[in-house]
């Protein structure tokens, strides 16, 4: 684990991206918006396995939150309908005040669990809702050893690519 | 870190051309101005629709033309001698009309946005992977994925150009060209796909159309008989001509219009899309475990569902403003696989690295505003490129892939023809 604790402005500025891991849609239940909880081996030094499984499992809920069928939905779709849809204009639907409240607790995420590992997720909606986009940053100047020695390690295995397999 | 620095330098003295474009790019751009598809934005990115609007402006006349001359020459006689409700229920229906087909031609109907370069380069590694072999230069064959959904096996296809695997019921519309989510077909009548979210419109559209037709027909109808009943049929005729034309305008439509109206109908109860529906996706036909699986069960829920349930905000952001740090989709390579072309890796061989430079060059010249930044550059670098060899993806959730053959690129390329016939197909019926 990085033994050094970043905040996310200073993430941006002084680190560099070493790689970015990319969790897919889970399309087993359909057309709904689910990630799947499978945990990639890239992350596996920087985070405890419990910690994302628990991300994705809180964004999940979200989106089914607001993908939900139920009597709520059916009358704001035919209050809608009533008007013509202009009743849009005035007022935002169920989904996008939920994809408001993941936004917010992406970002709280970020502050208090990714950023201090080094990691960064991005809005799923700023990818079309096809993946969450998780950032892996390195130390461009990291002065403990077992830092320089896991950035080392991981940029080998996945930001030296070309290199590595021509070895 | 010595890697790291070498690389930084290589990739200032091979980009010579961007700092000129980044001192000369002032004001900064709304996204649909750099929209890749074949899409037109009107009303600085609010309105959105195909590129081909021709005839959606015949529609726009026809329906405008025919209810104008219904107000102005029927609706007087029918008024007086019969109620005043006739020309009310009229103009409601004629509101409901308008609105919602310019809601159906103007809004997003579910694009999906392509991928970011990372996310492509990220899926050609974990696909190379997954196939064994990178295959030289040339187009590698069709990718797809297998889902179960529901008991169901369900093939995702990737796609080419937008390079994403597919949601289930998503497809490529050739017309333009975009992937759009639960993609039911291209309507050259609203000038736009009809998918996921504008499918409702588009139904409520052709319901009230084919009212409003049957409404018209019926009173101009009226409208002839009652006056000739008093000054004889070919009098009437001669009083109001505009009937006439009004008449052969609705005979005509009435067919096509409700004739949709019920497919559609049909369509929303059994849960699905017009596009599978041709396939016959679910038909029993295929087998008899062959069954949709994204219905319900019940007609009910399936139609609730359909015009009632929750819309998803658009994908594409369209007014959103370009910022210089973020990836924005790179043009459609002609299949050679690898991204990170400004990569200075010694290891690779001279030919490959004049493939990537070449490539750079043309992607360059292609989205002026890609890599304009110095900090996006040695972004790229650290990304991977050739799969390394401590990338373990596991491969068990990938289906064989097919040996590349002719079916294959005749089905994709079908799946692509499809929207077109379809909307033949659709109007016609």
């Amino acid at each position: 684990m990085a033994t050094e604790v970043h905040n996310l402005q200073e993430l941006r500025r002084s680190a560099s991206l070493a790689t970015k891991v990319f969790i897919q849609r889970d399309y087993s239940d359909g057309t709904i918006c689910q990630f799947q909880t499978k945990f990639p081996p890239e992350l596996d030094s920087r985070i405890e396995r419990q910690l994302f499984e628990e991300t994705v499992k809180t964004l999940n809920g979200f989106y089914a939150e607001a993908e939900k069928i139920g009597g709520s939905s059916y009358l704001e779709g035919c209050l809608a309908c009533a008007t013509a849809y202009f009743i849009f204009l005035c007022m935002e639907t169920h989904y996008e005040k939920v994809l408001k409240k993941i936004s917010r607790y992406i970002q709280e995420q970020n502050e208090k669990i990714f950023a201090p590992r080094g990691l960064l997720l991005t809005d799923p909606v700023e990818r079309g809702m096809r993946v969450i986009e998780i950032s892996i940053y390195e130390d461009r100047c990291s002065s403990g050893s077992s830092s320089s020695g896991s950035s080392s390690g991981s940029g080998s295995s996945s930001g030296g690519g070309g290199g590595a397999g021509a070895r | 870190m010595k890697d790291c620095e070498y690389s930084q330098i290589s990739t200032h003295s091979s980009s010579p051309m961007e700092s000129p474009h980044k001192k000369k790019k002032i004001a900064a751009r709304r996204k649909w101005e750099v929209f890749p598809g074949r899409n037109k934005f009107f009303c600085n990115g609010r309105i959105m629709m195909a590129r081909q609007t021709g005839v959606f402006y015949l529609t726009l006349v026809l329906i405008l033309v025919t209810s104008g001359l219904f107000f102005a020459f029927d609706c007087p006689y029918l008024a007086v001698k019969i109620t005043p409700a006739i020309p009310a229920v009229a103009g409601i229906l004629f509101f409901f009309v308008m609105g919602t087909l310019l809601r159906t031609s103007f809004s997003d109907p579910g694009v999906l946005p392509r991928a970011t370069p990372d996310e492509a380069a990220d899926l050609e590694r974990q696909i190379d992977i997954a196939n064994g072999t990178s295959s030289g230069g040339y187009r590698p064959p069709p990718r797809t994925k297998e889902v179960i959904i529901n008991g169901q096996t369900v093939k995702l296809k990737y796609c080419f150009t937008c390079k994403i695997f597919r949601p289930p019921r998503a497809s490529h519309c050739s017309l333009c060209d975009n992937c759009v989510e639960r993609f039911d077909h291209h309507c050259p009548w609203v000038g736009n796909c009809v998918g996921k979210r504008n499918y409702r419109f588009f139904y409520m559209f052709i319901l009230s159309l084919s009212f409003l037709t049957v409404f018209i027909f019926a009173f101009v109808i009226t409208h002839v008989i009652l006056r000739s009943q008093q000054t004889g049929f070919l009098n009437a005729l001669k009083d109001s001509p505009a009937s006439v034309l009004e008449a052969v305008v609705c005979f005509f439509s009435v067919w096509s219009i409700v004739g949709l109206s019920g497919f559609h109908t049909y369509l929303i109860s059994s849960n699905q899309t017009t596009n599978e529906d041709i396939k016959g996706s679910w038909s029993n036909k295929r087998g008899k475990e062959n069954y949709n699986p994204y219905s319900y069960g019940n007609i009910f829920t399936n139609c609730c569902v359909a015009l009632c349930g929750p819309i998803s905000p658009s994908l594409i952001d369209r007014r959103g403003y370009i910022q210089p740090d973020t990836p924005q989709p790179a043009a459609p390579s002609s299949g050679i696989t690898m991204y990170g072309a400004t990569q200075s890796q010694s290891d690779m061989c001279d030919q490959d690295q004049c493939i990537q430079s070449t490539k750079f060059v043309l992607q360059a010249a292609a989205t002026p505003l890609l890599q304009s930044e110095p900090s996006l550059t040695s972004d790229e670098l650290h990304l991977p490129g050739k799969p390394g060899l401590g990338t373990p993806t596991p491969a068990s959730h990938w289906a064989r892939p097919r040996p590349p053959s002719m079916p294959n690129l005749a089905e994709a390329t079908l799946a692509d023809v499809m929207p077109g016939k379809m909307s033949t197909w659709a109007t016609s019926s």
